[in-house]
């Protein structure tokens, strides 16, 4: 390779020629506010219609997969909270999983049932800012702030569980960090009734909307082919009719013990998109509904000192005297902790974005020896030009709204 | 027979000599290939009509300096098959004194982004890539980060900017 | 006393800088350079339950030329640091910066080859704001404390 820095795109000479010719290259981002978080797009147009896009990415790159092989396995958990920062709880739960199947780990009922009703809290906090952010770009402001609210009473409850709003660090490995508390049910039952009435104000608002759906339908069409051999997962799959999943075909934490829908729609455009969002949302709310139902009594943790911390008792001191002082230690002394066996998994969960994944390679000692995170947002957004080409300049801010790309994710 | 296990029973069937291993972690089995003829595996794993793997879910990349593995790096695809719901992995060592492979971008799609991800952090070079430039760290990056003898904090370039000095003073 | 005393009702006197200051830190735009997830804890500042609508920061326009306070809310990268500076080159002065969070204060939890540690390493920046994110009553502190800032400028900027 030569030394010298290679401009992103080639120039064409004929650009620079005819002054009478609309050829131009426009760039799009990283600053601005219809790229949801640091993208870039170098655009040729001609006229209003679009030529070429050349996206570049890289512009919140953190260094997360280095730095997480030098962090112990419960300390990555902070990590993965940064990386797509609308759903935090989303990523949290797909990374204990992971290192979970890698040990071999079955968690409690109680902690499956805690992780599924926050996970499908955090898909609605998801899906609701994005349709939120598409209405915005469309011109519809308040329908953001409308969303706002709904993200607002989630994370009162984020808080009251967890302690954080947003960067909830919630799951360890084995369980969580601590149980909900006792007006968790309370809680969630009124967000419920609340965010069912929002739902339905905003379908009111945008579903049969004359300007929403002008430029909306029709818009960064995408065959099932052309999305499977994209890698694109998720909402965005299953717009174009492709019926996949993971919650159906890969369950894990109770999940097929369930009844919901898998939402699809069939035309692979922004609106049916849209549309699936919005559908999943309620999806959402009817596992919520029967996982509180079915939330069993009893511990959070799994029962193995070597994994999870000895529970505390009055004054504070871990349970189980001399021994439990020790496995205490021991959990969190340099060169002890949780150690998973040598070997390396591929584990994915239905992330609010598509198919979070993550490969960790174990080679026996307290820090993952390769910990790699499969963004949706990475794979969805490669996507972008050969949904965009041939379309008009202003299709491309709708497209982007719902393509939902979330920065963090995309650079980790 | 899940679908994982019998791509390992025909891959170890069609192509004996390429074949370093085959394991299973965690309940996944996997297959750790030589690169001669890695893009063959591939197609094969992709255009078979039963096994059928027509999402290349992740491509990435590992660096087991002195860890005692066949080569220092490996190329890891993961795939998965839509029609038996299954997933499979490949993994491909590379030689360090020639970091190279063939590039699987007419296979699948998504394999362009990935792969210039490979190349930017690891240092893996892709032939017949339709555009091999770096796309997380800026172009004028020398280094590798994601090597292990590669430092965590950097080389100093994340110090190495102008500092604004306001236009009265400049 | 004083001249107030002849002059008819309603008039009042007061010295330039006082009114302009007064003016300008009511009315303080901000332009938010939002990375990562700070920015969701700036847009919930701006949203209805912590209105920062309510401090003059109505104008959200994301055009460096027509704002005066400049909010880094998330991390910087290598790639987004020459992005940073020259959009921090073309506001207009008076112009005053807010460093959000951990990461744009400091590098926060991410110290390494990627990661700015901290952007008043390349630029000047006035309030710094802890927090991982921080809470939007945080970042409204800020504000005020920016606020105070204003009320002491002098006219002519040494």
């Amino acid at each position: 390779m030569s030394d010298a820095p290679r401009p992103a795109i080639e120039i064409e000479e004929e650009l620079s020629g005819d002054m009478g010719s609309k050829r131009m290259i426009v760039n799009f981002g990283p600053q601005h506010p219809a790229t949801h978080g640091t993208l870039r797009n170098i655009i040729e147009i001609d006229g209003e219609v679009v030529k070429k896009i050349t996206p570049e990415i890289g512009y919140l790159h953190s260094g997360f997969e280095k730095q997480s092989e030098y962090r112990t396995y419960n300390q990555i958990v902070t990590i993965t909270d940064r990386m797509n920062y609308l759903s935090p709880l989303c990523n949290n739960v797909g990374f204990a999983l992971a290192v979970e199947e890698l040990m071999g780990i079955k968690v409690t009922p109680r902690c499956a049932g805690i992780r599924v009703i926050l996970y499908e809290l955090s898909r609605i906090a998801d899906h609701i800012l994005s349709v939120g952010l598409q209405a915005m770009d469309l011109g519809a402001f308040s329908v953001m702030l409308w969303t706002f609210i709904e993200r607002e009473r989630l994370y009162d409850i984020f808080e009251a569980v967890t302690g954080a709003r947003l960067t909830t660090s919630y799951t360890r490995v084995g369980g969580l960090f601590r149980d909900v508390p006792s007006d968790f049910e309370s809680m969630v039952r009124a967000f419920m009734v609340k965010c069912d009435k929002t739902i339905g104000e905003i379908d009111e608002i945008l579903s049969s909307n004359d300007i929403f759906v002008k430029r909306t339908r029709g818009v960064g069409r995408i065959s099932a082919e052309d999305a499977i051999s994209f890698g694109l997962t998720g909402p965005l799959l299953r717009a174009c009719g492709v019926a996949r999943d993971l919650r159906k075909d890969k369950p894990c934490l109770g999940y097929e013990n369930y009844q919901f829908d898998l939402v699809t729609e069939a035309e692979g455009d922004v609106y049916a998109r849209y549309r699936v969002r919005m559908r999943e949302m309620r999806e959402s709310l009817k596992i919520v509904d029967q996982a509180l139902k079915a939330l069993p009594a009893g511990p959070i943790n799994v029962d193995d000192p070597r994994i999870s911390l000895p529970a505390k008792d009055e004054d504070n001191k871990p349970a189980g005297g001399m021994e439990g002082l020790i496995f205490h230690f021991k959990n969190y002394m340099y060169g002890h902790g949780i150690s998973p066996p040598k070997g390396e998994v591929y584990s994915s969960t239905e992330a609010p974005n598509g198919e979070l994944g993550f490969y960790i390679i174990s080679d026996g000692t307290q820090r993952p020896f390769r910990m790699r995170v499969r963004p949706p947002s990475f794979y969805n957004y490669q996507s972008f030009p050969r949904m965009c080409e041939g379309s008009m300049l202003s299709d491309i801010v709708a497209n982007m709204a719902s393509l939902n790309i979330i920065a963090g994710e995309l650079d980790r | 027979m899940s679908i994982a296990e019998r791509a390992v029973e025909q891959v170890k069937a069609l192509f004996p000599d390429q074949v370093l291993s085959a394991e299973v972690s965690a309940g996944q089995p996997f297959v750790c290939v030589k690169r001669e003829k890695s893009k063959d595996i591939l197609t094969y794993l992709r255009h078979d009509e039963e096994l059928s793997f027509d999402v290349c879910i992740d491509i990435t990349s590992a660096d087991y300096l002195n860890q005692g593995a066949p080569e220092r790096f490996a190329v890891v695809y993961n795939l998965l098959s839509l029609k038996n719901n299954g997933y499979f992995r490949v993994k491909v060592f590379v030689p360090e004194d020639d970091p190279t492979i063939e590039s699987v971008a007419e296979l699948w799609k998504c394999a362009p982004w990935a792969e210039r991800e490979v190349f930017d952090l690891m240092g893996i070079e892709f032939k017949n890539h339709p555009d091999l430039r770096r796309i997380l760290l800026p172009d004028y990056y020398t280094g590798h980060p994601m090597r292990k003898d590669y430092p965590l904090r950097g080389m100093g370039e994340r110090d190495n900017f102008p500092r604004y000095v306001g236009e009265e003073n400049a | 006393m004083g001249v107030e005393s002849w002059l008819p009702e309603g008039l009042l006197t007061t010295q330039l800088s006082k009114v302009v200051n007064w003016a300008r830190k009511n009315s303080l735009w901000p332009m938010p350079f939002g990375t990562a997830c700070c920015a969701i804890e700036l847009m919930a500042t701006l949203s209805s339950r912590y209105d920062l609508a309510r401090f003059g920061a109505e104008v959200i326009r994301f055009s460096p030329r027509q704002s005066d306070l400049m909010i880094v809310s998330g991390r910087i990268s290598l790639k987004m640091m020459p992005v940073l500076l020259k959009i921090w080159e073309q506001m207009p002065e008076p112009k005053w910066c807010i460093s959000q969070g951990a990461c744009a204060s400091c590098g926060g939890i991410f110290d390494n080859y990627a990661m700015i540690q901290g952007v008043d390493r390349f630029m000047p920046v006035d309030v710094y704001i802890p927090g991982c994110p921080p809470r939007p009553e945080s970042i409204i502190d800020a504000i005020m404390k920016i606020q105070e800032m204003v009320d002491k400028e002098p006219l002519k900027r040494a």
